[in-house]
């Protein structure tokens, strides 16, 4: 039987590391991330996970003693936000160079400068190339289910990447909502126990993180690239079992109104709540807009984008991050390399929003979907590269 | 039963030949001499961070290493030997661990005084079931022999060169040991390699069989930062232990004991001599300089005598 729970994001991720009994939890608090190690050294105070808590004295040791954890043989876990995960940004391409399966959940957070406590992506987008799979949720039932899938996914024989489960701080980290949480014996059934090939502690010893010289580098380069690509399939094969348990059916991404759209907007995280509300105030209008909300973004979904894209006359792609290429953000980069290889493409622009906390009102995104009508309307694109809901521009 | 090198010496080495360590180097002496002390029936599980012993003894696909072994950067060999440990506790309550492990980090001083520092002090003041194994060389030896904050006062090191207006580093040693037994841990230990390596060998094992957390601090020369004749590895050690420059204590449970007391103690220049990095002390008008590091040496010797007491 569910269990039907009013939770907070960061709450409902605490509870997916309770109910999967880690071995290891090595964390050290950001703020909006601190609540999860909070309520977990709470489980651990109480007796009711048997888990090592390690209350390291910084992210970087944090990634540090779970990397080593996980290489020991233990289901290891950890939580961050933005500066907590750029000073763990050496030891994350470590974590998946070494093809340990360590799980995190973050809540995203803009990076400093300046110092800023609330929601945008830059903190997850730019260790999108850590060789981290990467998983972003709207709402507290998905951060909830996506941090209990994370850990099949990183654990597959095949795979062994490092997961981070993403969602926005505040926005959903704070935010109570309803949730439908599993049985504990349900979640322990799910995940099983961790056993790996081979492992610090398995008795035989084995010997992780060597010097690799340019005759090897190469190829360990390669598996871990490959294990990218073979990930997918693992993805959509622990979603699908998930689906069954539970009847909550989850994709790489979800298309919202999106099977006779003209025009719609790419999103990821909490603003696809907002932005299906607007689409559903268009549509009651007449216009035949729609929703592609990116789940899974590493390893990018590029033939399925392609596809769900390919109808379509135009498309704005939003980035809650800027990585100062100065001709877009990230995901805009990668969707707009999907369509490349389309006959006929849509038009597509990009709009940074939301940076640091800023709100995005239903406003903002009528801007985006109304620019998106203009370009249909005129057959000009304008401008590629565009800001919404900043002052001046 | 008493300590004997020639029973000790032919137990099955847990870090073996083949690695690419120079001839002469203290690092592999001083991790096998730390291995040694482990009961034949016990495992370990080590970690090193990046340095010279790292990238000598795992290049793959070889491996040094008998024990199972982990590295994984350079300013967190601590934290990570941490999480190896955090995990045989989990597992050893979940009924998921049969074995006795026992969990060792080695770190060079570069790793140790200075970047992994934080690290150190994090996994000391958590309490955690492990050794940390300083191998001091007294420079960044692995990057070419720069700077660190245990090179001695007046060594020519790459970025603080002898020139014509500055004689070598400026300032002193670092007092490592010392911070570590302020961390008030259950064990504290500085040592060398000295005569039949007992002193090693029972501070070793002390610190592997104390529960908690314990560091010891392990002079390890290098023949080529230190610019010395590879044949005379333990001489020199030895010499740091007559000299006072290099003390042979112990800190249990707070309790400071002094491990040996020369009988004549040997002025500094017996020691300094020997070393390249130290020429430029010997010419003329530089008399001052090993008058300054002698001062230095009677001043913490005299101190350390007190605590000991």
């Amino acid at each position: 039987m569910a269990i039907r729970e009013r939770l907070s994001g960061n709450e409902a991720v605490a509870v997916a590391f309770k109910q999967m009994d880690l071995d290891v939890m090595a964390a050290y608090p950001i703020t909006p991330s601190t609540e999860v190690p909070q309520y977990f050294s709470q489980f651990v105070a109480d007796g009711v996970v048997q888990t090592e808590f390690v209350a390291v004295e910084s992210e970087h040791s944090a990634m540090s003693a779970c990397i080593s954890a996980a290489a020991a043989g233990a289901r290891a876990a950890t939580a961050t936000s933005a500066c907590g995960l750029a000073l763990m940004w050496e030891l994350l391409y470590v974590a998946s160079g070494s093809r340990v399966p360590v799980t995190l959940a973050l809540i995203n957070r803009a990076l400093s400068a300046p110092i800023n406590i609330n929601n945008d992506h830059s903190d997850s987008m730019g260790a999108r190339d850590s060789g981290w799979i990467q998983i972003y949720s709207e709402n507290n039932q998905e951060a909830y289910d996506n941090q209990i899938m994370s850990v099949r996914i990183a654990e597959h024989k095949d795979i062994m990447l490092p997961v981070m489960v993403c969602q926005d701080g505040f926005i959903t980290s704070h935010a109570i909502e309803n949730i439908e949480l599993l049985e504990d014996d349900a979640v322990a059934k799910f995940v099983g126990t961790y056993t790996p090939q081979s492992s610090l502690l398995g008795g035989k010893p084995i010997s992780v993180g060597p010097l690799d010289t340019p005759q090897f580098y190469f190829e360990h380069a390669y598996q871990r690239a490959h294990a990218m690509i073979e990930s997918k399939k693992v993805i959509l094969d622990v979603f699908k079992e998930f689906a069954d348990l539970t009847g909550r059916a989850y994709g790489l991404f979800e298309e919202y109104k999106m099977e006779d759209a003209e025009c719609a907007i790419v999103v990821l995280n909490s603003t696809a709540g907002t932005a299906k509300y607007v689409c559903d105030e268009l549509r009651a209008q007449g216009k035949k807009v729609g929703v592609l909300k990116l789940r899974v973004f590493r390893p990018f979904p590029i033939d399925e984008i392609k596809k769900a894209l390919s109808h379509l006359k135009a498309v704005a792609v939003m980035d809650k991050s800027d990585c100062f290429s100065a001709v877009g953000g990230p995901v805009f980069a990668d969707v707009r390399n999907a369509c490349y290889d389309l006959e006929t493409r849509p038009q597509i622009i990009n709009f940074i929003y939301g940076l640091g906390g800023r709100d995005v009102r239903v406003e903002d995104l009528k801007h985006v979907y109304s620019a998106l009508d203009e370009i249909v309307r005129t057959g000009h694109l304008g401008k590629i590269y565009r800001h919404v809901g900043v002052r001046g521009v | 039963m008493a300590y004997n090198l020639k029973v000790e010496a032919a137990k099955p080495e847990r870090f073996v030949g083949g690695h690419r360590l120079c001839a002469g180097c203290g690092a592999g002496v001083a991790v096998r001499g730390v291995l040694r002390a482990l009961d034949e029936s016990d495992r370990s599980c080590c970690g090193a961070a990046t340095s010279c012993l790292e990238v000598s003894s795992f290049l793959y696909p070889f491996t040094a290493w008998q024990e199972s072994f982990v590295h994984s950067a350079f300013e967190n060999v601590a934290a990570s030997i941490s999480g190896a440990e955090a995990t045989y506790k989990a597992l050893k309550r979940k009924g998921r661990m049969d074995e006795t492990y026992k969990f060792i980090a080695f770190g060079g001083d570069g790793g140790t005084y200075d970047i992994g520092l934080q690290s150190l002090s994090g996994a000391m003041e958590r309490g955690h079931d492990m050794v940390y194994v300083c191998y001091d060389n007294e420079a960044y030896m692995n990057t070419g022999i720069q700077r660190s904050s245990s090179s001695p006062k007046f060594s020519e090191v790459s970025t603080a060169p002898v020139g014509s207006v500055l004689p070598g580093k400026q300032q002193r040693k670092k007092d490592l040991t010392a911070i570590m037994v302020a961390h008030n841990i259950p064990y504290v230990a500085q040592t060398t390699f000295t005569k039949n390596f007992k002193d090693l060998h029972e501070k070793s094992h002390r610190a592997i069989y104390t529960p908690g957390p314990a560091f010891m601090n392990i002079l390890a020369p290098c023949p080529r930062g230190w610019r010395y004749d590879p044949a005379e590895l333990m001489t020199i050690c030895n010499l740091a232990v007559e000299t006072c420059v290099w003390p042979l204590y112990e800190v249990i449970e707070g309790q400071w004991k002094l491990s040996y007391e020369p009988k004549n103690k040997l002025p500094i220049e017996d020691y300094l001599r020997l070393q390249g990095r130290f020429s430029h002390m010997f010419k003329p008008g530089a008399e001052w300089m090993i008058e300054d590091v002698q001062n230095a040496i009677d001043q913490k010797w005299e101190a350390l005598l007190k605590k000991c007491k």
